[in-house]
């Protein structure tokens, strides 16, 4: 399973949003600090779900952080955001 | 507290705005906090820029710190803002003119809709 494949899968699990999109721009970012030979570090999340209704920013970012530990400890060097209630 | 939290603690407590940044606020070395101190420059907000890559104990410091795993971070009076999408969003939104209002930041209204006319 690709890293872009495994961050979706966590995301929709975990927060079963209405509206859910993952895009690698790894090749956006070929020389930068972090990339690496075959891509999958950089990506892109947009996300809408009820389950964020109610939290700051703060604390919506730091709950799709909080979801994908594993991938932002491992292969992921930069994920940008939008975190919206649904 | 360890060393680096009370370095942050003490950057935080005697600047009213300060962006924890790769590089600095004229050379910044990271696409990311290049956008965030763009625009704070652009607004011409004074804050004091702390370079992570100059301090690899800011660096990690500073994510233990605020719990937040990516830089830059922006702190306005003390208070963790957010990262660079936050304060993209909230730019575009007119929510961080609203923040620095409130908190007696004072910052350039027209560059700030300017940014919002361009990226409207």
């Amino acid at each position: 399973m690709s890293v872009r494949d495994r961050i979706e899968a966590k995301l929709q699990e975990a927060f079963a949003p209405a509206h859910l999109e993952v895009v690698d721009e790894s090749d956006q970012h070929i020389g930068h600090a972090g990339w690496r030979e075959g891509g999958e570090t950089h990506f892109r999340v947009t996300i809408h779900a009820a389950a964020f209704a109610g939290m700051s920013r703060v604390a919506r970012q730091r709950a799709v952080n909080a979801a994908l530990a594993d991938e932002l400890a491992g292969p992921v060097h930069a994920l940008a955001m939008k975190v919206e209630p649904a | 507290m360890t060393n680096a939290a009370e370095t942050i603690q003490s950057d935080i407590d005697s600047n009213d705005v300060v962006l924890f940044m790769k590089g600095t606020s004229s050379m910044p070395q990271c696409g990311f906090s290049s956008r965030v101190a763009g625009v704070l420059n652009y607004m011409g907000v004074t804050y004091k820029d702390v370079n992570v890559l100059a301090d690899e104990e800011i660096r990690q410091g500073i994510k233990d710190f605020s719990d937040w795993p990516t830089i830059p971070q922006l702190y306005v009076k003390g208070e963790f803002v957010g990262g660079c999408d936050i304060i993209t969003e909230m730019t575009l939104s007119g929510e961080l003119d609203q923040l620095f209002t409130s908190k007696g930041v004072s910052f350039d209204k027209d560059a700030a809709d300017k940014i919002r006319e361009a990226n409207g």
